[in-house]
């Protein structure tokens, strides 16, 4: 077989900028190659060793996760990661980033974002059953920091409203340094019976390539390049690479998969995401240790006069490649026919493990799938580790508020305050499955047709990460761990979505590295293992760059969803207690935040895994044993916010003594720390009088500290004599918080 | 009893309607959109979704679906039909019912609990009911602002065809917190025999005290209770 299309000579620096790829890449390519690229091949190649798609940088960094465990079917490397929740069912998940688009087109960009994580569940099989989003933006007062955050939101509904599945967590932060490169990560759960996990990995020369969906626009060409360069002055112009998403069109495509998982004829399905044919050809071929060809004559497009370049590398949503035996496939077939959708015959599994493209009868590309898919060259350390220099000069005093002004403001924030307005907008009931609504710690989802649950959320703290990458980093893992075992549930595995920026950067790679390996220390502490994730690099502009922005999604089993645990306070008279340390020192809180804007200290708050640990055990033995009424972790705000919001989501007050501040007349400082302070690895919960002595006992025999508060009842919230505020009026400050925005 | 529940593309509540159909204690059969079989049905609902993508306006095209022919014979011959939220925006746009669904007056989609004012029980929907019982039950729509010229809407009041009024959780007048800005706070409709209910909220999703509220329950119980007792009259209209 000879490429019929001449190889270029030399390309120039701009024709490599356009594929973004480096001089030295290009090299490396061509010495595998043995031979130059054509015009074609040099964009296939562009696209497929983006960062985006060959995780060059993050790679050998990633090794260090743990992945491995028990209830583990599927680890990273497909669609998406399974494990096992009993009754033979499977739980599917995976978080990822839409940053790039979401930038440049907010709704768009968000709506595609979740029209990609959806179908990396359902290529596997699972009907999914929850979406949860993790944005960030800059500050919100900033009319276009409200555009983006408008659209975003509007984007998410739009889509998940649409087709119908559940949005029913997430979190938002707005901080300046997202100014210019905001974040919006989704994660989507879907569960499947064992037997019908559906695998990418194409098998069998001579089974038939279905390419199934919407047909092939211009949209979306080198959208995987494009998220793999820094923003600068002409990013506004590549919108035209920001894809289109019909959500309607990928409703009957998922229904339409979701029949046929499970059916022997379908022999591997995998979605078009990044980098569009090309990508998913590559990578469904390379994983089953084949090879594939594709004629690009034989795709139905949406506009006349595309090229081969351009049908390969389009990013169309809404695609779908089905590996179908040959007889088959009018089968098949049929049954994306009875929900109108379009399929055509692109290609054919071959034996020779190498991507070949023809346009008819002209061989238009051949790369060897090993040269294709492993052969980016692995990028190592860009420096050595920059020293951090500590941060000079005395400590800024805090502003003259009282303790009762500093939590009105704590509450009435945007990064704190209610995210009613938010999910109002998402439809978050569909599917009779929602047990506990968005807006607490975890969301409860049933496992359609048990009495099982899915407790779900993501977290991530990028202050921490900030002043300490990898401490950051496993906090945001135990605090993902701690929303899920606030509603009783047990952590089961985690994905995540590694958002930094440019990693060429020495301090920026360095973060990186920092931040895998704190979440492969607390996933190691906590006995979960990573089984998903996504890393979205150059979130940077000309003008700064992001915090490390790890965002961890975490998923739990309850066994029974009437065992759950509420995160408000449940009834008047019932005790509150503090489960772990008492708050000291506000560094990298959300009151520093507040108090000094941009200027931080340069530490994370301490965490001891092994206290973490500990700490969670006793919440799920005691909410096992029904001795709590509810469970909050303690985290934005410290103790004082977290005992705000029992009261809040409770709809009642709440009375608390701390022994900290009865017993001497701390300085104002010690009382911020303890009030507002963020000290990790607590909970605050509410029990029946009753319960208290055995409480008390559990707390001993897992050496926790153990604190009773007071009581819940009245209509204000008072915290020793420091703070005391009517019910009603806090009401006010925490639903208007986002009323900027929303 | 036999509950017909549709399919079109882009439904997404039918599973949710099968389901409370079947905690109620009765069967949900699907009812494909290109067929023309009711199989049996002894009430067709038409659910919640986004039908065709909402493409045109919201239930624009469901209404030429070879299924709502029968649906229309099914509901000119008596048989009970109950459209939730697209289900609802499909049978206005069929003139199975008056009026429309346009907007929310706030502009953007809302999900959240509402409370419901029993306005009539002169249907089996509502039968189980009494006047001025509040129920909680949940809205998920972008366009859900019912609207309707003078004529329509004093018509709709004089023969107490308004089925559900948006209310505060006490029963008194929802106000400006109305959740979508409908003309005189309506949130279901029948048709002038009162065999069609049109209603914005999901009680599918008001089907257990596990997800919040079973008040929606009482609608599919009041439908399986009204058809035992007139289900030789609906027999013989099939």
């Amino acid at each position: 077989m000879t490429v019929t299309s001449a190889e270029l000579t030399e390309p120039t620096s701009a024709q490599l900028a356009e594929v973004a790829l480096t001089r030295s890449e290009y090299d490396a390519a061509t010495a595998q190659l043995g031979r130059g690229p054509n015009h074609l091949e040099l964009g296939i190649l562009g696209a497929l060793w983006s960062e985006h798609c060959s995780y060059k940088t993050s790679k050998p960094l990633l090794r260090g996760l743990p992945t491995r465990g028990s209830r583990v079917l599927q680890g990273p490397g497909e669609n998406a990661g399974a494990v096992d929740i009993g009754d033979g069912l499977a739980c599917v998940f995976k978080i990822e980033s839409h940053n790039h688009p979401s930038a440049i087109e907010p709704y768009q960009g968000a709506a595609t974002g979740v029209g990609g994580i959806l179908r990396d569940i359902f290529t596997m099989g699972a009907r999914p059953i929850a979406l949860l989003d993790s944005l960030r933006f800059g500050p919100l007062e900033e009319p276009h920091q409200q555009h983006l955050f408008d659209g975003v939101v509007a984007g998410i509904g739009g889509y998940g409203n649409c087709i119908g599945i559940p949005t029913v967590g997430g979190e938002v932060y707005f901080d300046a340094v997202y100014r210019d490169n905001c974040i919006v990560n989704a994660m989507c759960v879907g569960v499947v019976p064992h037997a019908k996990l559906t695998r990418a990995r194409a098998r069998g020369p001579g089974n038939a390539v279905l390419l199934v969906g919407a047909d092939t626009g211009r949209d979306g060409i080198h959208g995987a390049s494009f998220a793999s360069v820094q923003f600068d002055a002409s990013s506004q112009s590549r919108r035209p690479a920001v894809q289109v998403g019909n959500p309607f069109l990928e409703k009957c495509l998922m229904e339409a998969c979701l029949e046929l998982a499970g059916d022997p004829r379908v022999v591997a399905m995998q979605d078009l995401g990044a980098a569009g044919l090309c990508g998913s050809a590559a990578e469904l071929a390379h994983r089953g240790g084949v090879g594939i060809d594709v004629d690009v004559s034989r795709v139905s497009r949406r506009e006349r006069g595309m090229t081969p370049y351009e049908v390969m590398l389009s990013e169309s949503q809404e695609r779908m490649l089905v590996v179908v035996t040959p007889e088959e496939v009018v089968g098949v077939q049929a049954v994306f026919e009875r929900w109108d959708l379009h399929s055509d015959v692109v290609g054919t599994i071959v034996t020779t493990p190498a991507f070949v493209v023809r346009d008819g009868d002209d061989v238009v590309c051949e790369l060897p799938l090993a040269v294709l898919v492993d052969g980016a060259p692995e990028r190592g350390a860009p420096g050595p580790r920059p020293s951090r220099s500590p941060q000079p000069g005395e400590p800024a005093a805090l502003p003259a508020w009282s303790a009762d002004e500093t939590l009105m403001r704590l509450l009435g924030s945007p990064n704190i305050g209610s995210r009613k307005p938010i999910f109002r907008r998402y439809d978050h009931q569909v599917g009779d499955g929602t047990i506990v609504l968005p807006g607490g710690d975890a969301a409860v989802v049933r496992v359609p047709g048990s009495r099982r649950g899915l407790a779900m959320s993501t977290d991530g703290n990028a202050r921490y990460t900030a002043a300490d990458a990898r401490r950051g980093a496993a906090i945001a893992v135990c605090e993902a761990a701690r929303n899920v075992v606030a509603t009783g549930a047990a952590p089961l595995a985690v994905t995540n979505c590694l958002n930094f920026g440019n990693p060429e950067h020495p301090e920026v790679y360095w973060d990186l590295h920092d931040a895998i390996a704190g979440i492969a220390e607390a996933c190691d502490a906590l006995g979960v293992p990573v089984v998903s994730g996504n890393v979205s690099l150059y979130n940077e502009s000309e003008a700064g760059r992001i915090d490390p922005t790890v965002v961890i999604g975490m998923v739990g089993l309850l066994d029974d969803v009437e065992r759950r645990c509420a995160a408000g306070f449940a009834a008047d008279g019932d005790l509150i207690a503090l489960v772990g340390p008492v708050g000291h020192g506000i560094d990298s809180s959300e009151l520093e935040h507040l108090a000094f804007g941009m200027d931080r200290t340069d530490s994370a708050p301490d965490l001891d895994l092994d206290l973490e640990r500990r700490v969670h055990r006793f919440v799920l033995e005691a909410n096992a044993a029904s001795l709590l009424r509810s469970a909050h972790d303690v985290a934005d705000g410290g103790l004082a916010v977290a005992l705000a919001e029992c009261c809040l989501w409770g709809d009642r007050g709440a009375s608390a003594e701390l022994d900290e501040l009865a017993h001497e007349r701390p300085a104002r400082s010690r009382v911020a720390g303890i009030l507002f302070g963020e000290s990790q690895s607590r909970f605050l919960i509410s029990h029946p009088r009753e319960a208290l002595v055995q409480l008390e006992e559990l707390a001993g025999r897992h050496s926790v500290p153990f604190q009773a508060l007071g009581s819940v009842g009245g209509r204000r919230i008072k915290i020793s004599g420091a703070i005391d505020i009517a019910l009603d009026v806090a009401v006010r400050a925490y639903e208007g918080a986002l009323s900027a925005g929303g | 009893m036999r509950f017909g529940v549709a399919v079109f593309p882009g439904t997404w509540s039918d599973r949710d309607c099968a389901h409370a159909v079947e905690l109620a204690g009765h069967e949900a059969v699907m009812l494909w959109h290109k067929d023309t079989s009711l199989r049996g049905a002894d009430c067709v609902i038409l659910p919640g979704g986004f039908s065709y993508g909402d493409h045109l306006r919201a239930g624009a095209v469901a209404r030429f679906a070879p299924l709502m022919d029968s649906v229309v014979d099914f509901a000119a011959d008596g048989g009970l039909v109950w459209g939730i939220c697209n289900g609802f925006q499909i049978l206005c746009e069929a003139h199975l019912l008056p009026g429309a669904l346009t907007r929310n007056s706030s502009l953007q989609f809302r999900c959240q609990p509402t409370w419901l004012r029993v306005e009539s029980t002169a249907s089996a929907f509502t039968a189980g009911s009494s006047r001025g019982d509040v129920l909680e039950i949940p809205i998920s729509h972008g366009e859900g602002r019912y609207v309707a010229d003078d004529a329509t809407l004093a018509a709709l009041e004089d023969e107490q065809r308004v089925a559900f009024r948006y209310v505060a959780p006490d029963g008194s007048p929802v106000g400006p917190a109305s959740p979508n800005g409908s003309m005189r706070d309506i949130a279901g409709i029948l048709n002038a025999n009162r065999n069609v209910l049109g209603m914005m909220p999901h009680p599918e999703r008001a089907s257990e005290e596990l997800l919040g509220s079973s008040d929606g329950m009482r609608l599919f119980q009041s439908v399986a209770r009204s058809l035992a007792r007139d289900g030789a009259v609906a027999a013989a209209a099939r």
